[in-house]
């Protein structure tokens, strides 16, 4: 049974989402305009909370790559990754402490920026490959919803796994004294680890950007999620590519760690998790399998979960609505889903395959 | 296939990797914290029984991989000397350098664990020990089925000993029988050693016996006439009613606590089997619904402020399954049009959206903020105040039956085939017909009812609700457990809840470590066993369908569909 056009708009399920999008966009719109004829916020701290947003926004993106790599081969959502990034900053806390102690970290703030970096980066890879040998690759040709199970499996391991190793309490991150502070751009007051975390972060997106299009792995990499079938017969050692994509997504998250931990000043074993999911919503906002939709939905994220609080909540009476910037990430994640499951951006993926 | 005799190498590889294992024991505190607990005392504790576990597994996977009896041996040597090499390498490590600032359960007392407290004289012990260890896994390799079966299910009867040692000693306080029996196996702290070797002859035997004549007994209840196998059925049941019912009373207050949290877990895992095991629809917001159904009675029983009504705990309980039911319903239809992993994240956003609104400023004046609400009265009926846990086992229990007798009809319905076709494919299942709009909003609304009917119980047993105790962990565990046992299996979901909730609760050192081993569990399920421990038999058959099975596994999965269905 066919049914027209206009039976099918009008049918209950129709309408309730047609409702629940109406009533998000007033709330947003009557929140917004609310606040801003108040006039509670003056143009600095709306300045502080743009840079706020900007910095954690390119660092969900610069996790979100993780996930777009490898959903684009696999096809799965890599549930463990926002726990990669958590093993990276948190491993690399040590070797910050270490420094921190012997004075190394003020006497040579880049060298040893620079090694945290690389330490992160590296642990993060190594046990991103780790779980991809142990809990992914071994179901690659099994049903969906196992690999994914086998992911969240994963994902609770290694938290775990890192509060049975150093404990279940925060670590509070070593200051660098160079990042102590303000550094002024265009007349703009910003703090310095922010600053640190947009530049470090673009820098990273860009390098990582030019190697998927221009290195000759990359293009292999892309010619694995356009067909992994077809790129294997044209010579492309596929379980390479896929290890290799698993690698520098992870190695993305394991920099992005060390970013995020100068921002908020602190690690513990669940650090992962939430910022996890938000990247993911940033890929999904992009666009899965669209590296820079994955940067521009992080950012766009960023933005929203920083300033949306204080535009679309305040505006609405809600008390102390800094306590719900998450669910404004969630509540953007599930309406993505929802409604534009290819992203703002558009899919890069052919529909067929997602 | 052509078969290549293995190089000594793989032994040595086989070591690195159970020593790895052996090492990452230690390090996230799980060799400490379980040897505090002795399974036969003055002879081996919880932690020690681990590690050696590492060895057996060595040697077992260089036995199997070896296939000839000398070769099996010698690699058993190998690999069990390397894991041994391994954690003596570790030991001199930890001993020379202090990395406990780091790995906080790098202690002494770790390192005087794996050296068997004799200090760096102990190494060459420890060599030994796990090469020794590691021959009996690579003779266990080579012994027929017929000896490893029974030495397992012997094995497993000491552990299960040594570890509920406290509980079996309390249930056999009273009468002269029990008291003589207490005597023999235990002392006032463990399990005695005779008591060990007791406890493996019998469990030996009965496996023996199992074997032997098992097949034949059940053979013989098969081909019983109709009548008699109706009453031997009733029968059983009836036992099972009894048992159940005096069962708080025979095992004390404590595990009568963890009995409820089991069926409290068994009710989540009914529901959530509902929409992962029928409908195939993976829902991580699991949790929501729970808290639903706690929230509502809550209000509408207490006494305090926020109160909206003054019900009783008897009609605040279908009002909260109508309520749970109804939110099932509207959570569902938004997400009608989202399939496999995406579904996934969408609901664990739900989840955690609704986590957070409770916890928050802006619904506090209602819900109670962090706070939660306090002081529910407990169930009263006739007078009969239901305020132990064991007598809140008997509701529980009582829900669990029902629920999963609806559960069960459901499956057998034409509802309950739509949800398989869906979970199968969701083009095709339109396609035949099916409507599948109305049969996932009824996969979540009942699924919903489900937890919120646990939910409901849960509430009136802790007496108020905190949003803390609704969070993303409890849809983890109900995940993790209808994994275990099977998904879509009905007896899989007790099952599973039995270890997962029960083993964890009932052994506090567990607890710590749940998570940890839950994640480990659902890796390796997924890899191992993806139809879980107790699988409904076409599930089983679906998930193995791509790998050409081997003859063996066919026969064990026709056993356990005839078993199914017996």
């Amino acid at each position: 049974m066919r049914r027209s056009f206009w039976q099918r708009f009008f049918s209950p399920i129709t309408l309730f989402l047609w409702a629940f999008r109406i009533v998000v966009i007033l709330a947003i719109l009557v929140g917004s305009f609310r606040t801003l004829t108040a006039g509670k916020y003056a143009g600095d701290q709306w300045i502080d909370v743009i840079v706020f947003g900007l910095s954690q926004g390119s660092i969900y993106a610069l996790i979100a790559l993780g996930y777009t790599m490898v959903y684009g081969i696999l096809r799965m959502i890599n549930f463990a990754h926002g726990e990669i990034f958590m093993s990276g900053a948190y491993t690399a806390y040590f070797v910050a402490a270490a420094f921190l102690s012997s004075g190394f970290l003020n006497r040579n703030p880049v060298v040893s920026l620079l090694v945290v970096i690389a330490v992160a980066m590296a642990t993060s890879t190594a046990i991103a490959l780790l779980v991809e040998r142990i809990a992914y690759r071994p179901l690659r040709r099994a049903p969906r919803l196992v690999p994914l199970i086998s992911a969240i499996g994963a994902s609770f391991f290694l938290q775990y796994t890192f509060r049975g190793f150093f404990g279940a309490g925060f670590q509070a991150y070593p200051d660098w004294n160079v990042l102590k502070g303000e550094v002024v751009l265009a007349g703009i007051g910003v703090l310095r680890t922010q600053a640190v975390a947009i530049v470090g972060a673009l820098f990273l997106m860009t390098v990582l950007y030019l190697f998927v299009m221009r290195t000759k792995t990359g293009t292999a990499m892309r010619a694995v999620s356009e067909d992994m079938e077809v790129a294997a017969m044209m010579g492309i050692d596929v379980d390479r590519i896929i290890v290799i994509t698993f690698g520098v997504g992870a190695a993305a998250a394991g920099a992005a760690g060390v970013l995020y931990a100068l921002v908020f000043r602190q690690v513990w074993f669940f650090m992962g998790f939430v910022p996890g999911i938000k990247a993911f919503t940033a890929a999904v906002l992009g666009g899965i399998g669209n590296i820079p939709g994955a940067m521009v939905g992080g950012i766009f994220l960023g933005l929203i979960e920083s300033a949306g609080p204080i535009l679309f909540l305040d505006g609405l009476g809600i008390p102390s609505p800094n306590q719900l910037k998450d669910v404004i990430a969630f509540v953007m994640l599930v309406m993505v889903l929802i409604f534009r499951p290819t992203g703002i951006l558009g899919e890069r993926l052919a529909t067929k395959k997602a | 296939m052509i078969t290549r005799r293995p190089r000594w190498t793989s032994y040595l590889g086989i070591g690195a990797v159970t020593g790895g294992v052996a090492v990452f024991l230690a390090l996230v505190g799980m060799v400490e914290t379980f040897s505090r607990r002795q399974i036969i005392v003055g002879v081996i504790s919880l932690g020690h029984a681990l590690l050696l576990l590492t060895g057996l597994a060595s040697g077992y996977a260089a036995g199997r991989r070896a296939g000839r009896p000398a070769a099996a041996l010698g690699g058993g040597v190998l690999a069990g000397a390397a894991t041994g090499v391994v954690v003596a390498a570790f030991v001199v490590l930890g001993t020379s350098v202090d990395f406990r600032h780091m790995f906080v359960a790098s202690s002494p007392g770790l390192y005087d664990i794996l050296t068997f407290a004799r200090g760096r004289a102990g190494l060459p012990l420890v060599v030994l020990a796990w090469t020794l260890v590691s021959v009996v896994g690579a003779g266990l390799a080579l012994l027929p089925a017929t000896i490893r079966r029974p030495a397992f299910a012997g094995a497993v009867t000491v552990i299960f000993l040594g570890l509920f040692q406290e509980l079996l000693q309390l249930t056999l306080q009273e009468g002269t029988v029990q008291t003589l029996l207490r005597g023999f196996l235990f002392t006032g702290d463990g399990l005695l050693p005779r008591g060990a070797l007791t406890g493996f002859a019998v469990a030996a035997v009965g496996s023996i016996a199992s074997w032997r004549w098992g097949a034949t007994v059940r053979g013989r209840a098969r081909s019983m006439p109709p009548r008699s196998r109706r009453i031997s059925a009733y029968t059983a049941l009836l036992l099972a009613v009894i048992i159940l019912f005096y069962l708080p009373r025979i095992v004390g207050e404590f595990p009568s606590q963890v009995l409820v949290f089991v069926g409290l877990f068994t009710l989540m895992g009914l529901g959530l089997n509902l929409e992962v095991g029928f409908a195939g629809l993976l829902d991580l917001g699991f949790v929501a619904f729970f808290a639903i159904g706690a929230y509502t009675v809550a209000l509408l029983t207490t006494p305090e402020k926020y109160a909206i009504a003054q019900f009783s705990f008897w009609l605040a309980v279908p009002v909260a399954l109508v309520v749970s039911l109804v939110a099932g319903v509207f959570f569902g239809l938004p997400i009608l049009g989202i399939r496999g992993d995406y579904l996934a994240i969408a609901t664990l956003g739900f989840g955690e959206i609704m986590r957070l609104l409770v916890l928050s400023d802006f619904l506090k004046p209602w819900l109670g903020g962090s706070r939660g609400i306090i002081n529910l009265p407990k169930p009263i009926i006739f007078g009969y105040e239901f305020k132990e846990f064991g007598q809140l086992f008997w509701i529980t229990i009582v829900a669990s039956a029902f629920i999963a007798f609806v559960a069960a009809r459901l499956r057998d319905s034409r509802l309950g085939r739509s949800w398989m076709a869906i979970r199968e494919d969701e083009d095709v299942a339109e396609a035949m017909g099916i409507n599948t709009v109305t049969s996932k909003l009824l996969a979540y609304g009942i699924g919903g009812a489900f937890a919120g009917m646990g939910g409901a119980i849960f509430a009136v047993m802790i007496g108020s609700v905190f949003p803390h105790s609704f969070n993303l962990l409890v849809s983890i565990n109900t995940l993790a457990l209808i994994i275990v046992g099977g998904m879509g299996s009905l007896p899989g979901v007790i099952v599973g809840s039995l270890f997962l909730v029960g083993l964890p609760e009932l052994l506090r050192e567990f607890a710590e470590f749940r998570y940890l081993v839950y994640g480990a569990v659902l890796i390796l399920m997924m890899i191992v066993r993806p139809e879980g421990l107790w699988p409904e038999a076409a599930r089983a058959r679906e998930l193995h369908a791509e790998e050409a099975p081997a003859p063996a596994a066919e026969e064990a999965l026709a056993a356990v569909g005839s078993d199914g269905e017996a």
